[in-house]
């Protein structure tokens, strides 16, 4: 699903964020990417999601080569990633409901089956409840499920997720966690970028180590 | 059929979105939707005005008085004769004769060529008949023809001069009416487009996440076209009632003016033609200055 070769990346203004990354995720797997502070993670998932570009290498997504992905083709490329944000992105003036169905109004959805796939990721997260309310009414774990329940609404073979469980207790993340695994049992592939070593050496999935912009330890061989 | 309903539901969505995002702030967007509707108003209201003009000079044009100048031979009973028959037509409200002998006297006593009249052995001046008309201009056409086919005519001079130089005026101020307006046209643009350009600094965020989760720059791009075309007919619809408030208030001593001339020329207001032409151009400067607005601002942002 997702296949880096030697890729490497220097903001315009910085040092190098990444030096030569290779790996690949397969179609329905799930793996944490780790690493210290700066070692490139989010820089990783950006190159995933065209928000960055690589400057050297090739980054495949779903078989699509980024390279390939002109500018005005990025927002249907996008519609194939579900992106989950540490600080969850949501529209503070639309409620829960609207912020969920963005991206099925993008996709221009019909009512009815709009209504259908929003209330279902809603319910998937535990917030149907909370369809009619508004963002900041609600606390910080919720918020990150309506975050999550937008990321998935449209369906997405692939799900990414920078820091999702950044400022939520322990409880709540390991609750976080669990709703992605939920996700990849049903064939979502996910790719969750976190601090967490504690966290998820508590659960079984694969591990990425970045360190310093480069990938270490046995997850480092190259796809 | 169910892609253009899904479409059409699209649109309608987003125009009561943008007239919601106008009603939001209502003191914000008026203030804005007024100095559209004066950029409007003020040309469309000059040129009702140089219109009514233009359309009161021509029922003017009736009441020139001209002038026919008869054959040299024409003796003073044939044209008193000729006067009488002129002023029996129900097309002349007037017909004088002006007696050839009167018009030396006159001549001599103003021109300052009295003394070289004195060499000439013979009045050299014509009798001529003064005619007004009691008609519209198109009457005045024929009357003018027939009295030149008169045998008795030497020439029919029509006394329009000072109309030509009103004419030429009103032309004049056409012109300048129609270089306000392009320009005023212009600055609706720009007002439109810096109104739009802040809405879209405002809404940075939200325009953002909306990429972030894969809508196009047509998505993005069409509440803002709207809420440009709402804020153009808006303005079209305000810049209307500013002009018949406007007509209203100066229809009156207009009237009087009139009476005073003898006229009973009536003020032509704004008609439903030219008011749907006022929305329109104002939806459309809205459209197009939104159109500017979105095209230079939305590319700028990207999620980072
Ligand atoms: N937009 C940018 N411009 C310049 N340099 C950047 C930019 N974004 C990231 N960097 C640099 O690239 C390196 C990697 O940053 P990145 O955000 O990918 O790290 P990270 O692993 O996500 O760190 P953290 O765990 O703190 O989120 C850092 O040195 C950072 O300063
Ligand atoms: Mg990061």
């Amino acid at each position: 699903m997702i296949r880096f070769e030697n890729v490497r990346k220097r903001y315009p203004a910085g040092r190098e964020a990444l030096r030569g990354v290779s790996f690949r995720l397969e179609r329905g797997e799930m793996a944490f990417l780790t690493g210290p502070s700066g070692a490139g993670k989010s820089t990783l998932l950006k190159l995933v999601a065209l928000i960055e570009r690589p400057t050297r290498g090739t980054v495949l997504v779903a078989s699509q080569n980024t390279a390939r992905v002109p500018r005005r083709r990025i927002p249907q490329f996008r519609r194939q990633i579900g992106i989950v944000f540490q600080d969850h992105k949501l529209l503070h003036d639309r409620t829960v409901f609207d912020n969920v169905a963005l991206p099925l109004m993008i996709s221009s959805l019909r009512r009815r089956e709009l209504r259908g796939r929003v209330r279902a990721a809603l319910d998937q997260v535990g917030l149907l409840r909370y369809e009619n309310q508004f963002p900041l009414s609600l606390s910080s774990g919720e918020q990150q499920r309506v975050g999550i329940a937008r990321a998935v609404a449209s369906r997405p073979q692939l799900v990414i997720a920078d820091e999702p469980t950044g400022n939520l207790d322990p409880g709540l993340s390991l609750e976080i966690m669990r709703l992605f695994g939920r996700f990849n049992d049903v064939g979502t592939t996910v790719l969750i970028a976190t601090h967490d070593l504690e966290l998820i050496s508590r659960m079984g999935y694969r591990r990425l180590y970045l360190e310093a912009g480069s990938m270490a330890g046995p997850a480092a061989v190259p796809g | 059929m169910d892609t253009i309903a899904r479409y059409l539901s699209l649109h309608v969505e987003n125009m009561t979105g943008a007239v919601v995002r106008v009603a939001d702030r209502p003191l914000g967007s008026l203030m804005t939707i007024l100095v559209i509707a004066i950029a409007l108003a003020v040309p469309a209201g000059l040129r009702v005005m140089v219109d009514n003009a233009r359309a009161l000079s021509g029922t003017w044009q009736g009441a020139a008085d001209f002038t026919v100048y008869l054959e040299m031979a024409v003796d003073d009973p044939a044209a008193e004769d000729l006067a009488l028959q002129i002023r029996q037509r129900n097309d002349v409200e007037r017909a004088e004769l002006l007696d050839r002998s009167d018009a030396l006297v006159e001549f001599r006593a103003y021109s300052g060529f009295g003394e070289a009249l004195d060499l000439l052995a013979e009045n050299p001046l014509p009798h001529a008949i003064i005619v007004r008309p009691a008609g519209t201009s198109a009457d005045l056409d024929q009357l003018v023809e027939d009295l030149d086919a008169l045998e008795e005519t030497a020439l029919v001079q029509l006394d329009t001069e000072w109309l030509e130089r009103l004419r030429a005026i009103l032309e004049l101020a056409r012109r300048v009416v129609d270089v306000t307006t392009v320009l005023l046209g212009l600055a609706v643009i720009v007002v439109i487009g810096n109104t739009i350009r802040l809405e879209i600094g405002n809404r940075r965020e939200e325009i953002e996440i909306i990429k972030l989760v894969g809508g196009s720059d047509g998505y993005i791009r069409r509440p803002f076209l709207y809420l440009g075309l709402c804020y153009g007919v808006g303005a079209g619809i305000l810049a209307a009632l500013i002009i018949v408030l406007g007509l209203g208030l100066v229809a009156s001593p207009a009237r009087a003016l009139m009476e005073l001339y003898g006229s009973d020329y009536r003020l032509a207001g704004l008609s439903l033609a030219d008011m749907a032409w006022l929305l329109g151009v104002g939806g459309f400067l809205g459209w197009a200055g939104a159109g500017i607005a979105v095209a230079r601002h939305l590319r700028e942002i990207e999620p980072s």
